[in-house]
């Protein structure tokens, strides 16, 4: 109903940025609900950032990174993949959503891909409702 | 006998906590003499008859020096926690559960309700068909009598009261206390209010004793008691979880030279935020697969990473408590 997602995307430069960059270019229309960081590889977006999203109050965190094999750094991606794999477990045992964190690969062609994926998991996203994360951790002395 | 100035006013104190900490201050053997020849111990309830009315009647800053070991758990903890502030001019968290909240943070992954239904209804020791649960008051023929009152999370000292300073470990090392009370008792400058003291500033891989190359590539971890450990080369490299990649080092590698991989007791080191994601980013640095099947077949050997990198510090990480 009200409910609008705050959605962070982790976004590398070479592939899934240029991806987005692509669907604005060509004028698709997604949701508005996704604020996106570029960094220059998914192999950057250490475990921190993607609690510390959600600690701050994000409903649901995207990370997007080249197809396997198309990494500008070579190895960068499947990094990224090992991290949200245990990323995943790890956040399960908390009691958080495994589904409020998303990986998916989108190549600079991919605009199209690019702006069905922000629609799908925003939608995801609003029939979850809005994470209880930030409340949970706030601590009152 | 030379004129020496007064003596320091010392007090060590346990809220949740085991009783390891108080011991080891006794661990400093002989040397117990010469701190008190330099200090009266004026409340340390697991060795001497004080009580907390003698502490509630002395005055403000009255104390020098307090070693508060254990984690906030109940409303006693943080009564004493607060009793101790007042009337301490150093407050020093003493150990891992002061410090992080250490082992009994662990009850961050259930709520109170669990706990107790545990405990009191469901335990296979306990016979209690009517339910009973303590409560924090109960009028008696004798009048009211209360118990504390039992908190949902576990806390850390730092986020009940101001810290002076923090000495890590589960114990901390006896020498690294003696250090640290030498150097009160000296007068010596003292490091930033806040600081991390009785430890070093590095993590444990830094300076480990165990053979260590470049070559890390794991296909399977081991829990410990599967594999013979060869005793020289880095757990890690054997497929064998070590928290030394997130752990400050200066415990004199005690589990390492008896050929136990790190638990990482010390915290984490001061340019790492959360101890769980270093080591998630050093795990998934190591695993030698491309395949999402795959790798998510490496992560099973893995059953409780959060029990595993959380340890001794879930209720001061990034995500301090479990949903409920």
């Amino acid at each position: 109903m009200d409910f609008k997602p705050q959605i962070v995307a982790f976004l590398c430069n070479w592939c899934s940025y240029t991806g987005a960059d692509l669907a604005g270019t060509s004028r698709m229309e997604y949701k508005p609900n996704i604020r996106s960081i570029r960094l220059m590889c998914s192999g950057r977006v250490e475990p921190t950032f993607v609690l510390d999203a959600f600690l701050k109050g994000a409903d649901g965190v995207l990370l997007c990174g080249c197809h396997p094999g198309d990494c500008h750094y070579q190895e960068g991606n499947y990094r990224c993949l090992r991290r949200y794999l245990l990323l995943q477990k790890f956040i399960k045992q908390m009691g958080i959503e495994a589904e409020r964190l998303k990986l998916e690969w989108i190549s600079a062609s991919e605009g199209k891909q690019f702006a069905e994926l922000v629609n799908s998991f925003t939608q995801t996203i609003a029939e979850l409702g809005p994470s209880k994360v930030k409340n949970a951790m706030t601590l009152s002395i | 006998m030379e004129e020496s100035k007064p003596k320091l006013k010392l007090a060590i104190y346990w809220a949740a906590s085991c009783g390891g900490c108080c011991v080891s201050v006794l661990d400093v053997h002989e040397k117990l003499f010469d701190v008190i020849s330099a200090a009266d111990i004026v409340f340390w309830p697991i060795a001497m008859d004080t009580k907390y009315a003698d502490v509630e009647k002395m005055p403000d800053n009255h104390i020098d020096l307090t070693l508060f070991n254990g984690a906030i758990r109940n409303s006693e903890n943080e009564h004493m926690a607060r009793l101790l502030r007042q009337k301490s001019k150093i407050l020093v968290a003493y150990g891992s559960c002061a410090h992080l909240g250490g082992i009994p943070g662990l009850a961050n992954f259930s709520t109170k309700e669990d706990i107790f239904r545990r405990v009191y209804e469901e335990s296979e020791s306990v016979i209690n068909p009517w339910k009973v649960r303590p409560q924090t008051e109960s009028e008696m023929s004798e009048g009211a009598v209360d118990l504390p009152s039992f908190y949902d999370d576990v806390r850390s000292l730092s986020q009940v009261v101001e810290v002076d300073y923090k000495i890590p470990g589960c114990p901390p090392q006896s020498e690294r206390l003696l250090e640290v009370f030498t150097a009160i008792v000296s007068g010596a400058e003292l490091p930033p209010k806040g600081s991390v003291i009785g430890a070093d500033t590095k993590a444990q891989c830094e300076e480990c004793i165990r053979k260590k190359t470049e070559n890390k590539k794991i296909r399977k971890f081991y829990r410990p008691w599967e594999i013979q450990d060869d005793g020289v080369s880095c757990f890690m490299e054997q497929g064998v979880l070590c928290m030394g990649p997130a752990t400050r080092a200066g415990c004199g590698y005690r589990c390492i030279k008896g050929n136990a991989p790190c638990r990482g007791c010390y915290g984490p080191p001061p340019n790492i935020i959360d101890p769980g994601t270093k080591m998630m980013s050093a795990i998934a640095s190591i695993i030698d697969e491309k395949e999402p099947d795959e790798i998510s077949k490496v992560i099973e050997d893995i059953p409780d990473p959060a029990g595993l990198f959380y340890r001794f510090s879930l209720p001061v990480s990034l995500i301090r408590r479990k949903l409920s």
